[in-house]
């Protein structure tokens, strides 16, 4: 499928003609300078091990609480999804939910969908289900928001310091290593090659002739 | 020749998967073949929608600052926090490197966000021309310094989970976190209505008129 496939630029628009790339080349709008795409190496096996490492990093993460306070004896401890059901029972229901969502459910969301698409893809198989999930997980991506979640635990930490003795926990550690993993997955995932796979699997006879930069003439 | 942008050339291209396809005429509601998102040549009503909820957001912002986003229980009484009192505690005690990313994330950056994203789509409205490069690169930071906002929120959500010790001291959530949640849902969700592609809409408009009336 070596032909010369026409690309848009997602931030103007200008078309122009697909390059041909070297594994790991970069591919940058040539009227802004916005990136239109990079080819990753071994992106399927790369990205797969990392959304592995993060779905252990995510389990622990909500399994153990991410500070323990102490003040005169009296010991409180965190988890993530107890933070927002403490918000909730506050009378505080939407800030919970919404931390919640950004906290818990798309991060969730993210390693699920990720481990759910590229699982199969590895395997050689291609269910139905792959092309409205990747296009859930790519949708998504903003609203995963652990980092600013643990620079909020973070800052917290420094305002609570003055008053007791605050200890990270293991869940603090693993969420600091699940931020690294993921965006490192972010960014080995080439998104192209995804949604070339499964086109290419589709197999329902639209050959892309629209697309194609023959038809333009 | 105008610039050969998909739009004018009568390609549409998804904005999920990127994928270009030929414009049928007259199709209601294409979807891309490949991941089956629905296709539009700019994102509709773009400039409406950014607006609406641009102009929500600023509105809601003014609670989210007057009203405290957390409340302190204790021995000593009970003490209601604003973002900005938050910031002056957290300078005063010291660690003004915190008070500096705080105060970034929950006063600089939304006011910045709403300021910029306005300014752009008053741009595309009035069809500028000018400094095309440099709102395009405007636009791109816009989107990646959003969602850093949430940090207070968050602040308030481990305080409040922490601080839940009967009679020494009990923090709460208040109205303000709510607030100011929700402005920062509603400017991400302004960004994300906004189409860059506009701004670059104008650029190389003219000229096809020109080759035109030649």
């Amino acid at each position: 499928m070596a032909m010369a496939l026409l690309v848009a630029c997602h931030e103007c628009d200008l078309l122009q003609r697909e390059p041909d790339l070297p594994q790991g080349g970069k591919a940058l709008c040539s009227r802004c300078g916005a990136t239109l795409y990079v080819r990753r190496r071994d992106t399927i096996d790369r990205t797969l091990a990392l959304v592995f490492a993060a779905a252990v990093l995510f389990a622990i993460g909500n399994a153990f609480p991410v500070v323990t306070m102490e003040i005169q004896g009296q010991r409180t401890e965190a988890l993530v999804w107890q933070g927002a059901w403490r918000l909730y029972k506050d009378g505080e229901p939407l800030v919970g939910g919404i931390v919640f969502l950004t906290a818990f459910v798309f991060p969730l969301v993210q390693i699920v969908g990720m481990l759910s698409i590229l699982l199969p893809l590895r395997l050689g198989l291609t269910p139905r289900y792959l092309v409205p999930a990747f296009r859930t997980v790519e949708e998504s991506r903003p609203w995963s928001m652990v980092e600013v979640f643990m620079l909020g635990v973070l800052v917290s930490l420094v305002k609570l310091s003055h008053m007791a003795t605050v200890v990270p926990g293991v869940g603090m550690w693993a969420f600091f290593a699940l931020i690294i993993v993921l965006a490192s997955a972010t960014s080995v995932l080439d998104p192209r090659e995804v949604w070339d796979r499964l086109d290419a699997t589709a197999a329902n006879g639209t050959a892309p002739d629209d697309c194609r930069e023959g038809s333009t003439a | 020749m105008s610039v050969p942008t998909a739009a004018r050339l009568g390609f549409l291209s998804c904005h999920v998967c990127e994928r270009v396809t030929r414009a049928v005429t007259g199709a209601a509601a294409p979807k891309c073949p490949r991941c089956g998102a629905r296709l539009h040549s700019r994102k509709p009503s773009s400039v409406a929608r950014t607006w609406a909820l641009l102009i929500a957001a600023a509105i809601l912002y003014v609670p989210a600052n007057a009203q405290p986003v957390m409340i302190t229980t204790s021995l000593f009484g009970t003490q209601r926090d604003t973002i900005l009192s938050g910031v002056a505690y957290l300078w005063q005690s010291g660690s003004w490197p915190l008070a500096t990313l705080v105060f970034v994330a929950s006063v600089v950056v939304p006011l910045l966000k709403l300021l910029a994203l306005g300014y752009l789509a008053a741009s595309v409205h009035y069809r500028s021309r000018r400094n095309v490069l440099g709102r395009s690169r405007l636009f791109r930071v816009l989107e990646f310094v959003g969602r850093w906002s949430m940090l207070d929120v968050f602040v308030v959500m481990v305080l409040a989970a922490l601080v839940k010790l009967q009679s020494l001291a009990n923090i709460q959530a208040g109205p303000g976190a709510m607030w100011f949640g929700i402005v920062v849902v509603l400017t991400m969700l302004a960004s994300m209505s906004f189409d860059p592609r506009l701004i670059w809409d104008s650029v190389g408009e003219d000229d096809g008129r020109q080759a035109g009336a030649i």
